[in-house]
């Protein structure tokens, strides 16, 4: 009877120590909406930059200036999209769980994911910039999952496992350098589509 | 038995000072909201509790403004650190027999 107490105890324990040191509202269905957003930004990068070609046959990257400004647009607008869902999605999670979205909790999270994640772009610019776009999608891939990796001692134990697959992929893109748009379509939208629905059912739980 | 008992420390009997300890445990500050945000408890609860484990001097706060408003900064000290360890290796004792 005594050994339950103590049990109780640890438990709450635990759950005091997981609380206050990681972010956990983070929203499943957010997820699944980035991921969305991720699929019909491939679909539309692929329309122009293999305008009118056989993605499985010789192609051509056009890769002038315009596409480049075209495909800028394109990433710009998918992560602005996809932040806000989820920062609205998360708030309305995080206020059914009582936790406040920026609390200290959330601000350790953001700022381990923002340092490999900065790096990241600023390195795929400079890519850009010297016209390597076959290294930009790979790499892209690389960086966010060193940042999921690097932020999920802030957060569900499980986006560890999401950055590894990420960064797996982003490596296996840079092997086949032709075909990075595939991955990318795969590391951004299908990944995080099953990430977030995986999140979603664990949560219903 | 009875030996271990005796470790067990009183002052960590409460759910809502464990509570507390446990924050401070992975924590180096948290402010009075944050732990009542985490622990769900009424401010004059809080309040008092905190007040038990600064008498025990497992706690320390420090007191500051920001945007004017006053925040109440706890922290564990070297001393209720090893207390908590203490008692958690206890525990563990106990329902390891």
């Amino acid at each position: 009877m005594q050994k339950d107490k103590y049990l109780d105890d640890i438990e709450a324990i635990k759950d005091i120590m997981d609380r206050s040191t990681k972010f956990l509202s983070l929203s499943g269905l957010s997820g699944v909406l980035a991921g969305t957003f991720a699929l019909v930004a491939a679909y539309l990068a692929y329309q122009v930059v293999y305008d009118g070609q056989d993605y499985f046959s010789y192609r051509i990257a056009n890769t002038s200036g315009d596409t480049i400004l075209s495909l800028i647009i394109i990433g710009g607008v998918t992560i602005v999209l996809s932040l806000v869902s989820g920062i609205w999605l998360t708030t309305r999670k995080a206020r059914q769980l009582g936790q406040s979205i920026w609390d200290r909790q959330a601000q350790r999270m953001i700022g381990h994911l923002a340092v490999p994640l900065i790096v990241g772009g600023l390195v795929c610019l400079i890519l850009l910039y010297y016209g390597l776009v076959g290294l930009v999608a790979p790499l892209t891939l690389i960086f966010y999952g060193l940042a999921l990796e690097n932020a999920s001692t802030f957060a569900h134990r499980s986006m560890r496992y999401l950055g590894w697959i990420e960064i797996l992929l982003g490596l296996t893109a840079m092997v086949f350098i032709g075909r990075g748009l595939v991955f990318w379509a795969i590391g951004f939208g299908v990944l995080h589509i099953f990430y977030g629905i995986a999140m979603y059912m664990n949560d219903r739980k | 038995m009875k030996d271990i008992l005796k470790e067990l420390n009183k002052a960590f009997e409460n759910r809502v000072r464990l509570g507390i300890m446990s924050s401070l445990m992975v924590n180096d500050v948290q402010s009075f909201k944050d732990l009542k945000r985490l622990l769900g408890v009424t401010d004059g609860n809080l309040a008092s509790h905190l007040k038990a484990l600064e008498k025990a001097e497992y706690i320390t706060y420090t007191k500051s403004f920001v945007d004017r408003k006053p925040l109440t900064s706890y922290s564990a000290t070297k001393l209720g650190k090893l207390a908590f360890k203490k008692h958690l290796a206890a525990i563990e004792r106990l329902l390891r027999e």
